[in-house]
């Protein structure tokens, strides 16, 4: 027996040691495919920022270059000074339209959305899941359809052309999911917690600010998001509404300035380069209660 | 809340509706929670809080998709929106005009496979890269989740105008590669000056697919990862010791406990696909080549572009929308049985 297992034991080993080696391969390969699939990802993101710091000779060059060899502000610095789509605006004129825009509308989808969340969470009433039904169905109707009569709809209450009227449709669009996200997050607040500070004589309204409030704040984070994408990326209602030149917001700037000169690669790309920074460094600072918020708002319900 | 006579009517109203409303399992009636103690005395309080959304989603989303029936009834066109002209009302004819055209059949079927193709392609890469974050280690897996999910977050018009730029005839990459790839693989001189955006609907929407899958395959993965991290691991080392290989576990094992999850991602693929607006308004240029219309092109083409049809345009709109929500209904379901709506 004894000798049996001292001549099994160095087997064992080998064995143990190639199981080992497979691992580490294995390991090493799934790295690779990782990277490949973050280089992917990233390439037209990296590509479109390249493209924006390169001269004019180097962007037309028969042989592309990753990097630019002598990077260059000027592409920023004509987008900036308005020179570039041919319109004398500056970019800030059309960043300062989509900022007021969207955070507006940020503002307004929170709110609305949270005093639905906790209508849906904690109240139990008649057509409560017909309400949250309806949720499910009007988030799915397309934009651009809605487009058609709501265009004749703004143009009789003189609402086209005006940015007040965008944020309105900008938070309707944006709240059925923004409830749908928040009532799960609302649902999750212990009642107990209510009932105690209404033990210590708490009324409802300090009940939800001090009690509600802090504890679904990762929730309108969340739904922040949703909406602050919504609003910045909208494109056809933008495109539909909006006559004045100075009242474009970012998506329609860029897209009549691709439009007029679509050959200027290097202005256009450090407009898109411009216009793409907010959403991507929101993104970053929120992703991971985002994607929380995503999955559970979306799969889990 | 004022407590006025009409509100106290209306409460106990509210009231007697409300006790044959049964409550069920663990939850608590949300007459014992302090802002439920608040609602005994006001029963009209989630009724009020809903109120301001109701009106937004109403006026934003539910009435103009009234109007969109309406007006396909309609022949509605410019004398109309000037109001020269009264409406008339012409019954189905706009859709037995839309019926009878074949620039619809044509942008149907774009629409159709364009959708097919996208929905496929996604769903696989997503799934692949999900299964791929689930087996990485912890660091790996959050930068590339991260990278992907920079995807995602790209506005769909720059990304739009990246991608034009791309497949670009003068100093794009993709033309300057298909050039340097060998004859066998199908490269040569032939792609130096080609044209992918006014060469029909498959080149402009190769572009299309290639973005769109690059913009929304992060969000399946990711999705799939959370699920995949649901899943106990017992359940693969039980399958390993019975000798079930990677696949054998993906099929018995991944595939049935993800089946919810894949229904929901496939039908709301389906859904965002079949409706893509934004990116190929810009690939196709702005409406320029009528060959190269789906749906949502040819029905704000129909409406907005002189002479304005909006009946016409009504018409293709609404079939757009009720064959999503033909879907929707499938993927409502699927949130039903999935216990989301409770």
């Amino acid at each position: 027996m004894t000798s049996m297992s001292a001549r099994a034991a160095p087997g064992r080993t080998r064995a143990a040691r190639a199981a080992r080696r497979a691992k580490t391969t294995r390991r090493a390969m799934l790295n690779a495919a990782g990277l490949v699939v973050a280089l992917l990802a990233l390439f037209p993101i990296f590509w479109m920022i390249s493209t924006a710091f390169k001269p004019a000779t180097e962007i037309y060059s028969l042989t592309p270059h990753p990097l630019p060899h002598h990077p260059t502000l000027g592409n920023f610095n004509q987008v900036i000074n308005g020179q570039a789509a041919g319109m004398g605006l500056s970019f800030w004129t059309f960043a300062r339209n989509s900022l007021f825009v969207t955070v507006s509308a940020v503002v307004l989808a929170s709110a609305l959305s949270l005093l639905a969340a906790v209508a849906v969470a904690r109240f139990k009433f008649r057509l409560r899941t017909s309400f949250l039904i309806m949720l499910l169905i009007v988030q799915m109707i397309p934009a651009n359809a809605l487009v058609i009569p709501l265009f004749l709809d703004y143009r009789s209450l003189n609402l086209l052309d005006s940015l007040i009227g965008l944020i309105i449709l900008y938070a309707g669009l944006a709240l059925p999911i923004s409830i749908w996200l928040l009532r799960n997050f609302v649902a999750t607040v212990p009642r107990e917690l209510e009932e105690a500070a209404a033990l210590d004589g708490a009324g409802p309204v300090r009940i939800f600010w001090r009690i509600l409030f802090p504890l679904v704040a990762p929730g309108l984070v969340a739904v922040s998001t949703f909406a602050f994408i919504t609003a910045w990326n909208e494109f056809v209602f933008a495109l539909t509404f909006l006559s004045t030149q100075s009242k474009y917001t970012l998506p329609i700037y860029v897209q009549y300035f691709f439009g007029r000169n679509g050959a200027s690669w290097g202005p256009i790309m450090a407009a898109s380069t411009l216009y793409t920074i907010p959403p991507v460094v929101f993104f970053l600072i929120v992703q991971r209660r985002m994607i929380g918020g995503l999955v559970a708002g979306s799969v889990k319900g | 809340m004022v407590d006025t006579v009409g509100d106290r009517q209306a409460a106990n109203a509210a009231g007697t509706r409300r006790t044959g409303i049964r409550r069920t399992g663990p939850q608590r009636p949300a007459g014992q929670s302090a802002l439920g103690a608040f609602m005994r005395r006001h029963r009209l309080a989630p009724y009020l809080l809903l109120l301001p959304s109701l009106a937004a989603i109403g006026l934003a989303l539910i009435w103009p998709t009234l109007q969109i029936a309406l007006y396909s009834l309609q022949n509605f066109g410019e004398p109309q929106i000037v109001g020269t002209e009264p409406a008339k009302w012409v019954g189905f004819s706009n859709f037995t005009t839309t019926l009878a055209d074949p620039e619809f059949w044509l942008s149907l079927r774009t629409t159709v496979m364009f959708a097919a193709v996208l929905v496929t392609l996604t769903m696989i890469t997503g799934t692949l890269v999900g299964l791929l974050l689930n087996r990485l280690g912890k660091r790996m897996a959050a930068f590339v989740s991260g990278a992907a999910l920079l995807a995602w977050a790209t506005p769909a018009v720059s990304a739009s105008v990246i991608f034009v730029w791309f497949f670009s005839p003068d100093g794009g990459i993709v033309n300057w590669a298909l050039e340097k790839l060998p004859h066998w693989l199908g490269g040569g001189q032939q792609w130096a000056q080609f044209n992918w955006a006014t060469n029909g609907a498959l080149p402009a929407y190769t572009i299309a697919t290639i973005l769109v899958v690059w913009q929304s395959f992060p969000f399946i993965a990711v999705t799939v990862l959370a699920g995949l991290k649901s899943i106990p691991t017992e359940l693969y080392e039980s399958a390993r010791v019975d000798g079930a290989g990677a696949w054998q576990g993906f099929r018995k094992i991944t595939y049935p406990m993800l089946k919810p999850i894949f229904l929901i991602l496939g039908l709301l693929s389906i859904i965002w696909d079949f409706n893509v607006f934004t990116q190929t308004y810009i690939i196709t240029g702005a409406l320029g080549n009528r060959d190269e219309y789906n749906l949502a092109l040819y029905s704000y083409s129909q409406a907005f572009q002189l002479p304005p049809a909006v009946g016409l345009g009504s018409a293709l709109a609404l079939i757009l929308t009720v064959i999503l929500l033909i879907i929707t209904i499938g993927y409502v379901r699927a949130n039903i049985k999935q216990g989301a709506v409770a």
